[in-house]
C-alpha cells in the first residue's frame, strides 16, 4: 500500500486527477436514450448493480432481463432478443463476457451482424480483485471476432457520447465501462465517431498514442512535460475496432518518438494495433508501450496496482523524460 | 397460408406421407456427395412434418413475417432434414437438393443463417435454446402471440449453456417456447457417452411441463404438440425417442450413424430400400 492510502482490497479508482466526476454516466444515457428508443432492451448477468444498469431498469422494468449469472445465455438471450427487432445492451464484467461468453459474442452475434451492445465492467486495472476479475486482455480476445466493434471510452463525457452512438450502430459491439463515480475529461462538446481517433494535443517531440483512461493519464503527462519542455502530442484512439489507422499513421509521421499507453496488456491490443499499423505503412520509428505485462495480476487496492504497473500519469511522465 | 391447419384437424395419414417424402428429399441429398447426417435427419423427419405441416404459424412467401411462429434448429448438422422441410415447403426449390454439402451450395451441412427459412445459425451445440429464450422475450414485448419452437438433441444436453437457458425459460414463464429433444442415442463418438437419464425427469426439474413420446410416432407427435399449445405460465418440452436413420433398415442398424459416407454403388440399394419400407407402412 502506498502511505496514506485506505482504500480497502478491490475498491475502485480509476481517478487519477482532481476532475470533476458524473455518477453511472452509462445507466443514466441509457435510461434517456429507453426513451427515445422503444426497442432498446436491458439486460444483465446477476451484476446489474455493479455495471450502472439500474437506472434503465428502474425506467423500463418491462424492457429489462436478469438471467441470474449465466453470461453464455446472456448472450444467447441477446442475440434472440435481436431477432426480433430489440437493440439489447447486456452487461456484465469484462472477464466473463469475453472469456465465458466468447463462442456466443463470436457466433451468435458477430457471425450474423446482430445489434447487440455487451458493455463489459471493471476493464483492465480498475479492480483489485485479482486475475479473475481484471479483464486485462478483453481488447486483444475481443479484436478477433470479424465485424465487431470495439470501444475503449476514456470518461463520463465519453461513456455517455458513445453510448449514443452504439444505439444507432447497425452490428453488434464490446464496449468497456467505467462505473460508478467517472471523472469528466472531455467538455460537453466533445464529439465522439465510431472508428474515428482524434488529435488531443500536437506534439512534435514524442507521441502518445492513448485508449480508454489511459488518455487522461497521457493528456495530464502532456501538459506536465511542457513544463519541462518537452512538446508531447497526444492522439485518443477510443475505437479499438475498426482501428483508425489513417489518423495513426498521419499523426506517427509527425512525431519523433511514439508511445502507446492503454488499460490493458501490451500484447494484442492498441500497441499490437500501432505497431502493425507503422509497419503497414511504412513508418519505421521505436515505439515505447505503456500498459501491463503479460501475465496475471496480483490483488490489492488500486492506486497501489495502477502505481506498481505503469498506468499512473506520474508513470506516464517519468517513461516519456527517459526517453529524451 | 398463416396456420397450416386449425388447431385438432389433424390429417395423420397425410402428415405421415408428408415425412415420407421429406425423407425422399433427405436420401436425394445424401446421395449428391453419398455422404451427410442422413441418420439424424430420417430420425427426426416426422416431427418436422408435424411442425412445418400442421403446427407452426408462418408465410412461406413472407419469411420475415414478425408474428410468425419461429423454428430454430439449434443442431445445425441437422440440416439435412430442414432442406427438406423448407424444400416441402417451397421455400428452397426441389432442383437444390442435389447441392448438399456441395462448394458454393445454400444448403450446407451445418446451417449458416443466409439461407432462406433459417433462424439462426446452429451447429456449434448449445446455442439454440438461449436464443430462443430471447426470441420469445422480444416477442412477448411486441404483445405478440407468435410461438418459439427450438430443436435441440440429447448429446447437446451435455452443453452447460443448455441448462443455462432452460432455467432462464422457465424463470420468465415462457409458455409460448417449445423445446423438441430429439433423443436418437447417438452423438459423436457412439452411442450417448455420457447417460443423460432421466432426460424428461431432468426438464420437469427444471420447471418445463414435459411430455415424453415415441418421436417417430406421428399420431404422438401431433398429440403432443398440440397439449403443447397450452398458455400456462411453462415452457413446453417435448421429448422424442427416435430412431435414427428411420425408414431405411440398413442405417437404422448400421453403429456408424452419426455421419454416414456410402459408395456410389450402394445408392441404388438405400433407394429401394427405403421406398419398399415406405410402400409397405402408411
Amino acid at each position: 500500500m502506498e502511505a496514506g492510502r485506505t482504500l480497502a482490497m478491490g475498491q475502485d479508482e480509476a481517478v487519477d486527477g482532481g476532475r470533476q466526476s458524473v455518477e453511472a454516466p452509462f445507466g443514466r444515457a441509457l435510461a434517456r436514450l429507453g426513451q427515445s428508443h422503444p426497442d432498446i432492451v436491458g439486460l444483465t448477468a446477476d451484476l446489474g448493480k455493479y455495471t450502472d444498469i439500474l437506472p434503465f431498469r428502474d425506467a423500463f422494468p418491462e424492457r429489462f432481463f436478469n438471467v441470474g449469472m449465466a453470461e453464455q445465455n446472456l448472450v444467447a438471450v441477446a442475440a434472440g432478443l435481436a431477432r426480433t427487432g430489440k437493440v439489447p445492451f447486456a452487461t456484465t464484467y469484462g472477464v466473463f463476457a469475453t472469456r465465458r461468453a466468447y463462442d456466443f459474442i463470436a457466433i451468435a452475434l458477430a457471425h450474423s451482424n446482430l445489434n447487440v451492445r455487451i458493455v463489459a465492467g471493471l476493464p483492465g486495472l480498475t479492480t483489485g480483485y485479482g486475475g479473475t476479475h481484471q479483464a486485462i486482455e478483453d481488447l486483444a480476445l475481443m479484436r478477433m471476432i470479424p465485424g465487431l466493434t470495439i470501444i475503449d471510452p476514456c470518461d463520463a463525457t465519453e461513456i455517455e457520447a458513445a453510448t449514443e452512438a452504439i444505439a444507432e450502430h447497425q452490428g453488434p459491439v464490446y464496449m468497456r465501462l467505467l462505473r460508478g463515480s467517472v471523472p469528466v475529461v472531455f467538455e460537453p462538446g466533445y464529439r465522439f465517431e465510431i472508428g474515428k481517433a482524434g488529435r488531443l494535443r500536437g506534439g512534435p517531440d514524442v507521441g502518445i498514442i492513448s485508449t480508454g483512461f489511459m488518455t487522461e493519464r497521457a493528456l495530464d503527462a502532456a501538459d506536465a512535460l511542457r513544463k519541462q519542455g518537452i512538446s508531447a502530442g497526444v492522439l485518443h484512439v477510443p475505437t479499438i475496432k475498426p482501428f483508425d489507422a489513417e489518423a495513426v499513421a498521419e499523426f506517427a509521421a509527425g512525431v519523433g518518438h511514439i508511445v502507446t499507453a492503454e488499460n490493458h496488456v501490451v500484447v494484442g491490443g492498441l500497441a499490437s494495433l500501432v505497431v502493425e499499423t507503422l509497419f503497414d505503412a511504412g513508418i519505421a520509428k521505436t515505439v515505447t508501450r505503456i500498459g501491463l505485462p503479460d501475465r496475471y495480476i496480483e490483488c490489492g487496492a488500486v492506486p497501489t496496482l495502477q502505481a506498481k504497473y505503469g498506468l499512473t500519469t506520474d508513470a506516464v511522465i517519468a517513461t516519456i523524460a527517459a526517453l529524451n | 397460408m398463416p396456420r397450416n391447419s386449425p388447431p385438432g384437424t389433424a390429417d395423420i395419414g397425410a402428415l405421415e406421407r408428408k415425412a415420407t417424402q421429406l425423407r425422399r428429399h433427405m436420401l436425394t441429398m445424401a446421395r449428391g456427395q453419398g455422404q451427410g447426417y442422413i441418420g439424424q435427419g430420417l430420425g427426426i423427419a416426422d416431427a418436422l412434418a408435424a411442425l412445418y405441416f400442421h403446427e407452426l404459424r408462418y408465410d412461406p412467401h413472407n419469411l420475415a413475417w414478425p408474428d410468425r411462429d419461429r423454428f430454430l434448429l439449434s443442431t445445425g448438422h441437422y440440416s439435412i432434414a430442414l432442406w427438406a422441410a423448407l424444400t416441402e415447403a417451397g421455400i428452397i426449390p426441389v432442383e437444390e437438393l442435389v447441392t448438399y454439402g456441395a462448394d458454393n451450395s445454400r444448403l450446407e451441412m451445418s446451417t449458416l443463417d443466409t439461407t432462406p427459412g433459417v433462424e439462426m445459425i446452429g451447429g456449434s451445440l448449445g446455442h439454440g435454446l438461449g436464443q430462443g429464450v430471447g426470441q420469445a422475450l422480444g416477442l412477448r414485448v411486441d404483445r405478440s402471440d407468435a410461438r418459439v419452437f427450438v430443436e435441440l438433441s440429447d448429446g447437446e444436453m451435455q452443453e452447460g449453456s443448455t441448462w443455462e437457458a432452460a432455467m432462464s425459460a422457465s424463470h420468465f414463464k415462457l409458455d409460448g417456447l417449445v423445446a423438441l429433444i430429439d433423443c436418437n442415442g447417438i452423438q459423436a463418438d457412439g452411442p450417448v457417452v455420457l447417460d443423460m437419464e432421466p432426460v424428461a425427469g431432468k426438464w420437469r426439474a427444471f420447471g418445463w411441463e414435459t411430455f415424453e413420446i415415441d418421436g417417430n410416432d406421428m399420431t404422438a407427435v401431433v398429440g403432443a404438440l398440440a397439449s403443447a399449445r397450452q398458455r400456462n405460465g411453462k415452457p413446453k418440452a417435448i421429448v422424442l425417442r427416435t430412431l435414427p436413420g428411420k425408414g431405411v433398415p440398413r442405417i437404422e442398424s448400421s453403429e456408424k450413424s452419426h455421419f454416414f459416407r456410402i459408395d456410389v454403388a450402394q445408392w441404388g440399394g438405400i433407394i429401394a430400400e427405403f421406398e419398399k419400407s415406405a410402400g409397405a407402412g402408411p
